[in-house]
């Protein structure tokens, strides 16, 4: 099949790149634009480790194609901190040592970042339930759920007007 | 300066972990690469007739195809660990040759411009093979009927009986017996990171370097060497960011072999990436055992011996671990307890399924679980309370150091270092109230049925004997530190830079601690049996004492002063009376100007092995309608000697608890009547999630010292996964005690957890 010209916005950068049809996103993010903090951890929607946000919505990489992408915007692990400073999340998980391997972490941030931004009041149950569809072998997740809670404050102050 | 040993500082590895720059061995990414493709059996058992390459070798963007003996310069892949004599008769080659033994066997490999090609070629390999009755557990493989290995004439890989003792006397005088059979199911580890490698020949300097082997790399190193006929000098393994290993990650599998191989052979880089299904069927399995289990007590409740045969089933071949699961689960029967005399048969066998090896607290989980287990019966049958029983044969602190005697055939005793194990039990009984939960064992509460339950443990840590290190002044003035042991995940970065800064006296800023490479260290020994501080830890505090020797040496050479007159203080080189001359930048200059390298070798060597202990406890809701069980609490205490850093080793005994949690309740990895692989998806495998396991609680605490290495530390990462199984299925026990329901056999999962109460019931109905 004949490659698809697609455009997108990716971390705030417009992209303008040529995929065939059956490229999923994940691997235009990872091999075409060598954003290699989305990871793969099971290609086939289970894991979340290659969870990005698309216009607002956490959505597994693994699961869409990147002709899907075309005129979306995109936020992956790379675009959540703020130059050298960590993203409030970020720097919770440092806190709490919510990340040990690392690997399934940029799926965890994007999914919670893309939660709190929505529903920066969610409580413990809703955030665990959220998270419950993103694996992580290394922290047993109690770390996580605290982090998240506490960065769940710097995003109720930005909610506010 | 305050000592950073002991502080919980923020980890230096997360910063790249958090911002997606983290390098794992698929972020690898070189000019002119190809990827690999492995086309696996699809049966388990039988004669291969014929691998036909053609259609695969024609599609566009394939490279290249091979096949059975286009691999024949292979060697097998050898053992590392557990020679027991016999195993090494089943040794794996790369790639099936005449036959294949298991649902995921390598048969032959694609070599395409895209990993979607390659993936798409292995469609178009066709192939013949003649099926054989499967061989599907160790029962069957026991008795006559289908060989694995004709040549080898059984499916026994190996058996012996380790025994300390008077087992007829114990026995003679016990007032009381029992004997049960246990099953551990097979699971395994299931790192969010699927193995993966990278390999790169160049013809010019003839080296290859292989990115993705993160465990033992020196032995890969050598290993890999001799197989592809190379010096060892030509081979080099590149140290990367890893995404969880607990065991399985980094051992030298069939892929590990196959890829240099044909990155030689074409001279293009190669890369393969395992897919998930690929993972739960290539990569190790672990856990299968089953443990036939007899105890002998006093009416007191004193154990008097304790005896039995473990059952190992390893799957089609050893590999680089050999028999180690079943030998070390016969070497944690006696735990921490005082038993005189022991005896146990180890039968380890193979079978038409996924190799095991090691997988955290190999053999430490299940036999803690069997022991644990009869341990409760035990008590129950004898009308002592299940945490009474327990202290009444721990071995009590002034018996300690205390030798176990010889469990295990190539191995000296075992000597159980340090500890107070009682303490390490009546901090958890305190932790979650057991007074007052073990008065709700069997209650029925709100429908369902409550239980607490126990389990001491001992584990051993830090397998040697020997780490190595290597402390350089770099040119900027920062001080890199090299290790041999792996970084694998567990924040190994940061506490061997806050020892390093410790021992050096300079903020941790000022240190690099990198992960391990073969370029940068002639000899190391890798990450495993929670080893990194104990072996590592102790490597590096060597290095930077040699550094401090070096570096005042050489101020001394360049300031032509006499030996002695300057000295290293407050990091940096200061007179007599503790002025500083000289700070590391100045040093670092000066190293320049004369080309010369300021730098020190360390090591640590020492047969001495140490071992943490500790007690969990869990306090459970079952529903006996679905067998579903809720984890009300959970609390789990292990003495490490020292916490390097509190915070980090806190999470490793909550991370482990819960993937303990997991192994009890949801891991289970299947297999049908005919070998067929059954758990290929994580829709099917199942692991904890953020839901399943909210209470958690638990204390890495240090009381007593290791005596059998400098810094006093015991390794803190296994601990809280090898009392889990224990510790729950007694706390399920002891909710259905009412109903008579008896938990011998893992998974706790609730189809056949609710099997097991409602056969109990009719079985009571009927009679």
């Amino acid at each position: 099949m004949t490659d698809v010209a697609i455009a997108l916005t990716v971390n705030g950068q417009n992209i303008k790149v040529s995929v065939e049809p059956r490229l999923t996103l994940a691997a235009l993010l990872r091999r075409r634009l060598r954003l290699t903090g989305t990871h793969l951890g099971c290609e086939h929607g289970v894991c979340g480790a290659c969870t990005v946000i698309v216009d607002g919505d956490a959505v597994r990489s693994c699961l869409i194609l990147a002709v899907q992408a075309d005129g979306v915007e995109i936020t992956t692990v790379e675009g959540l901190a703020h130059g050298e400073t960590l993203s409030p999340l970020q720097s919770a998980f440092k806190k709490h040592h919510a990340l040990q391997c690392g690997f399934c972490t940029p799926g965890i941030l994007t999914t919670m970042h893309a939660l709190l931004s929505e529903e920066p009041d969610a409580a413990e149950e809703r955030i665990r339930h959220v998270l419950s569809g993103n694996i992580c072998r290394c922290t047993g997740y109690l770390p996580i759920v605290e982090a998240v809670l506490e960065a769940a404050e710097a995003y109720r102050k930005k909610a506010q007007p | 300066m305050k000592p950073f040993v002991g502080q919980s500082l923020e980890r230096l590895e997360d910063d790249r972990l958090l911002r997606g720059e983290a390098t794992f061995v698929d972020d690898i990414m070189l000019d002119d690469m190809i990827y690999l493709a492995v086309f696996r059996s699809p049966i388990a058992h039988g004669r291969i007739i014929r691998v036909d390459l053609t259609r695969a070798k024609e599609m566009n963007g394939v490279v290249a195809a091979f096949a059975g003996a286009d691999f024949d310069a292979l060697p097998k892949i050898p053992l590392r660990l557990a020679p027991v004599e016999g195993v090494a008769r089943f040794l794996q080659r790369p790639i099936a040759r005449d036959k294949v033994r298991y649902v995921g066997e390598p048969i032959a490999v694609v070599l395409a411009t895209t990993p979607e090609l390659a993936e798409d070629a292995l469609e178009l390999i066709d192939i013949e093979i003649d099926q054989l009755q499967p061989v599907v557990d160790w029962a069957t493989a026991s008795t006559p009927g289908a060989l694995l290995f004709e040549e080898n004439n059984t499916n026994v890989t190996a058996r012996y009986t380790v025994s300390e003792g008077d087992m007829a006397k114990a026995f003679a005088a016990a007032a009381y017996t029992r004997r049960e059979t246990f099953y551990c199911h097979r699971h395994t580890a299931l790192p969010m990171e699927t193995r993966g490698l990278v390999a790169s020949w160049d013809e010019t300097d003839g080296r290859m370097k292989i990115w993705g082997s993160t465990k033992v790399l020196w032995f890969n190193r050598k290993t890999t060497a001799e197989a592809l006929g190379l010096e060892m000098d030509q081979v080099h393994m590149m140290g990367t960011d890893v995404g969880g290993g607990f065991g399985v990650r980094g051992e030298l599998y069939p892929e590990d072999f196959l890829v240099p191989f044909v990155a030689k052979k074409i001279g293009r880089p190669v890369k393969w990436i395992e897919d998930r299904r690929e993972h739960l069927m290539a990569t190790n399995h672990s856990r299968e055992i089953t443990c036939d289990l007899e105890i002998a007590c006093s009416r007191e409740g004193l154990i008097l011996g304790l005896r039995g045969t473990v059952y190992g089933d390893m799957g089609a071949y050893t590999r680089t671990n050999g028999g180690i699961v079943p030998v070390r689960t016969a070497q944690f029967l006696i735990g921490p307890y005082r038993i005189r005399a022991l005896e146990f048969d180890v039968a380890i066998f193979v079978s038409n399924k996924t190799p095991v090896g090691t997988y955290r607290g190999p053999g430490r989980f299940e036999a803690n679980f069997f022991r644990e287990r009869l341990m409760d019966m035990a008590a129950n049958d004898l009308g002592i309370d299940p945490a009474e029983f327990r202290s009444i044969n721990l071995i009590r602190e002034d018996e300690l150091p205390y030798s176990t005697g010889k469990l295990v055939p190539y191995e000296n005793p075992f000597i159980y270092d340090t500890g107070n194990y009682q303490t390490g039990l009546d901090r958890v009984l305190e932790a979650i109230g057991y007074d007052r939960l073990r008065a709700l064992n069997g209650k029925e509460i709100d429908g369902r049925r409550h239980g607490v339950g126990l389990t001491c443990f001992v584990e051993c840590s830090g397998g040697g004997p020997k780490e190595n290190s290597r402390v350089v002044l770099e040119r900027d003035g920062t001080i890199s530190v090299h290790t041999g042991c792996s970084m694998i995940g567990q924040g190994l970065e940061t506490a061997l830079t806050q020892l390093a800064a410790d021992t050096l006296g300079i903020e941790m800023k000022h240190i690099r601690v990198h992960n391990a490479s073969t370029e940068n260290l002639d000899e190391g020994f890798g990450t495993f049996a929670s080893r990194g501080a104990i072996r590592g830890g102790n490597a590096v505090v060597d290095g930077a004492k040699n550094f401090i020797e070096q570096i005042t040496r050489f101020a001394n050479e360049v300031m032509d002063r006499a030996a002695n007159d300057l000295q290293w203080a407050n990091g940096a080189i200061t007179d007599h009376d503790g002025t500083i001359l000289y700070d590391l930048p100045t040093l670092a200059k000066y190293a320049a100007e004369r080309e010369q390298s300021v730098e020190a070798n360390g090591s640590y060597f020492s047969t001495g092995l140490t071992f943490s202990y500790g007690a969990h406890a869990a306090y459970v809701a079952v529903d006996p309608r679905t067998g579903a069980v809720e984890v009300l609490d959970y609390y789990a205490a292990e003495d490490i000697g020292v916490a390097i850093n509190p915070m980090v080793v806190h999470g490793q005994l909550i991370g482990s608890i819960v993937q303990g949690l997991g192994g009890a309740f949801l891991d289970h990895l299947i297999y049908d009547e005919d070998g067929q692989f059954l758990t290929g998806t994580l829709a099917d495998y199942l692991v904890p999630t953020a839901t399943d396991f909210p209470k958690v609680r638990g204390e890495s605490y240090g009381e007593k010292l290791a005596s059998t290495n400098p810094l006093g530390v015991k390794g803190a990462g296994e601990g809280g996964i090898v009392g889990v199984a224990g510790a729950v299925a007694n706390a399920v026990a002891a909710a259905l005690r009412p109903l008579d329901v008896k938990i011998t056999s893992l998974p706790l999962s609730p189809p056949l957890l609710w099997k097991s109460i409602t056969e109990t019931a009719n079985q009571v109905s009927s009679n």
